[in-house]
């Protein structure tokens, strides 16, 4: 049934795909890694990539935890040892696997440094100080001031200051010194591959959009966790040229293109394939998302005549780290350019930073915008904060109203 | 009379199950209302055939399910939600915008009505069971009460009791301790209510409330539900004559625009 509704899959996104196989693959054989660095989403990965570093990102293993179902029973594990089920189900589902051995990977590769960066959540700082305890190994922490409208240059100055001190902490663990040239290539191969991502999603904005935010929810995994490395800015390349194929040719990603909504949030993993088919079979395209752009929309601040001052300010500015007028202003400017009918807040029980505003959010694009909004309550990675049938009706009402 | 149905609507809710006939006019013409049963797709078959066996033509006319049960309808020619039928059978009865409320036995809703009758914007509450019909249900059978009494008995007094839980079991516990403490029942049952109404007032406030105020659903028979409701909004609550049924009725108006 799906093939009178979807187009072929991206052969590209099966091979990004497959590239973060291997990338897992390789991960399970730790003697033949070298140095192994657990990093959150929103690190400045470019020094690590720099010195050579295996890395592991917690919150994309989450997601494979998730997408595989097997995140809930994970998460008990560290529920049975007291960590709240308040806390972000990424990190419940981290420290459960650590605790309990269990993963879909077979094996994950033990730290030997840790990179934390507060421009997501503050979750991770706990969460990271529970791992540093747990491996005792260094923890870097990178603190990014919140950015209410324009990043202070103090405020820039003293992450990059940070920064900078953290490259003695990783060069000690590395085992080598940083080689500035190769710092400035990697910078510039994050910058490329960012580029290109936007690129990517900005082809959206074409009508029908060639791919949904589910595709890219699948094909980001690089861009987050592989940033920095040739082979994506490689991936990305031949992605962006697959996309662009199909714009010419008038491909879409439904073959049937009615309605086009916009995405906030995480996605929700283990719900990926219903709600892609729930909003498919009636011809409704998640043409963007604020979740996917986060990782392209900062690309042209790397710099790599200035390494350091332009990772400190690309990882101030990540949209978690803004004010929720920001957002809006965002989410307003994607609903205009991907010629959007409507929105989709999820709002994440695990991700509270994510989450806060949104009530207020859907209310003007209501009131203020004319725009249909949805507040759908879940969480990325625990499905008992998710009932299919109650999220069921409420699509089902949106859907109405929209008209299809 | 049943020559004269060119449409049917079914709203199968938690609590109830509706069935509505209309004229060509949109006008209700058959109706039936009675308790939903377990087994709902032979409550469904057994509904149908009764209005079939009335008329033979009734056979080929369409037919739309809504309510939680509407996918059980199988002879339906398809399924509409609560929101968009509550609105549509509202509208079509009221011929206006607003607030429409509805307080089901397993959900609450507060919808939006555009001035042309269409949905501008909607919540559901259906994670907590103190937002809903069930919160007063689940009491009623705990201090005895009829469920339709405990509006009548509530109004007996004037005197409120405080129910400060934010959740159905908890406040359960708290009636438990006012009446050990002596508190009489229709002060107990009247802030009961206030405690359910102040949930509503919150979803209708978080859709932006525009006047006039509607209810439909079962709980418009409890008398202290509407007067609660217009005295924490300050404004007048405006009833359709069968407020029961607007879900069928709306149901049974798509079913005739399909036809």
């Amino acid at each position: 049934m799906t093939n009178d509704i979807f187009a072929p899959p991206l052969k590209t996104i099966s091979h990004s795909s497959m590239m973060m196989a291997m990338h897992f693959l390789k991960g399970r054989r730790p003697e033949k890694l070298g140095k192994v660095a657990w990093v959150t989403s929103g690190a400045p990965v470019e020094l690590l990539r720099t010195l050579d570093f295996y890395t592991f990102y917690p919150e994309n293993h989450g997601a494979v935890c998730g997408s595989s179902h097997q995140s809930v029973s994970i998460s008990i594990e560290a529920e049975n040892l007291g960590y709240s089920r308040d806390l972000c189900s990424y990190a419940r589902t981290d420290i459960g696997s650590i605790l309990s051995g269990k993963t879909p990977l077979r094996t994950i590769p033990p730290p030997d440094l840790l990179v934390a960066c507060t421009n997501i959540c503050q979750t991770v700082l706990h969460w990271y100080r529970v791992l540093a305890h747990r491996f005792n190994v260094p923890l870097v922490l990178i603190d990014t001031p919140f950015i209410y409208d324009e990043a202070a240059d103090h405020a820039v100055a003293y992450v990059q200051k940070q920064i900078e001190e953290a490259v003695k902490v990783i060069e000690t663990v590395a085992g080598q010194s940083l080689d500035m040239k190769r710092f400035r290539e990697v910078t510039s191969l994050s910058r490329k591959a960012s580029q290109l991502w936007m690129q990517i999603l900005d082809l959206c904005q074409q009508r029908p959009a060639p791919i949904s935010a589910v595709d890219q929810f699948i094909a980001m995994a690089p861009i987050v966790s592989l940033r920095g490395e040739a082979k994506t800015v490689d991936i990305y390349g031949k992605m962006l040229e697959e996309v662009e194929e199909r714009v010419v040719q008038g491909i879409g990603a439904l073959r049937n293109e009615r309605k086009r909504l916009l995405w906030d949030n995480l996605p929700i993993w283990y719900a990926l394939r219903y709600l892609a088919d729930f909003l498919g079979t009636r011809g409704i395209v998640l043409a963007a998302s604020t979740y996917t752009s986060a990782w392209g929309k900062l690309a042209n601040m790397f710099n790599p005549d200035n390494p350091f001052e332009s990772a400190a300010r690309t990882y101030m500015h990540p949209i978690l780290n803004r004010s929720t007028g920001d957002k809006m202003k965002t989410m307003m400017k994607m609903v205009n350019d991907f010629h959007l009918d409507g929105v989709i807040l999820h709002s994440d029980r695990s991700c509270k930073p994510y989450s806060i505003g949104q009530m207020d959010q859907r209310d003007r694009f209501i009131n203020e915008h004319g725009i249909p909004a949805l507040l759908l309550e879940a969480d990325h990675n625990d499905s008992r904060s998710f009932s299919e049938e109650q999220t069921s009706n409420r699509l089902e009402a949106f859907c109405e109203m929209l008209g299809v | 009379m049943t020559v004269e149905i060119q449409a049917i609507g079914i709203d199968i809710g938690s609590t109830s199950t509706k069935l509505v006939g209309t004229n060509s006019a949109g006008e209700m013409i058959w109706q039936i209302l009675e308790k939903t049963e377990p087994r709902i797709e032979e409550q469904v078959r057994r509904l149908l055939d009764q209005a079939w066996e009335m008329n033979d033509r009734l056979k080929d006319i369409p037919v739309i399910a809504t309510g939680y049960g509407r996918k059980l309808a199988h002879q339906a020619t398809r399924a509409i939600t609560e929101i968009t039928c509550h609105a549509r059978g509202v509208y079509q009865e009221l011929k206006h915008g607003g607030t429409l409320v509805d307080i089901g036995g397993q959900d609450s809703k507060v919808i939006r009505i555009s001035p042309q009758g269409k949905v501008f914007d909607f919540v559901m509450n259906d994670k907590c069971a103190a937002g809903t019909g069930r919160f007063l249900e689940n009491t009623a059978n705990r201090l005895n009460v009829s469920l339709d009494d405990m509006g009548a008995i509530g109004m007996e007094t004037s005197v409120e009791a405080t129910i400060s839980s934010t959740c159905t079991v908890f406040a359960e516990s708290e009636i438990i301790s006012l009446l050990a403490n002596g508190v009489i029942l229709p002060e107990i049952l009247r802030g009961l209510h206030r405690s359910l109404i102040k949930r509503i007032v919150a979803m209708v406030h978080s859709v932006g409330f525009e006047a006039p105020l509607m209810l439909s659903g079962g709980v418009v028979q409890n008398p202290l539900i509407a007067s609660m409701l217009g005295d924490e909004l300050d404004t007048e609550v405006v009833l359709p004559r069968h407020p029961q049924l607007m879900g069928a009725l709306g149901a049974a108006l798509m079913a005739l625009e399909t036809s």
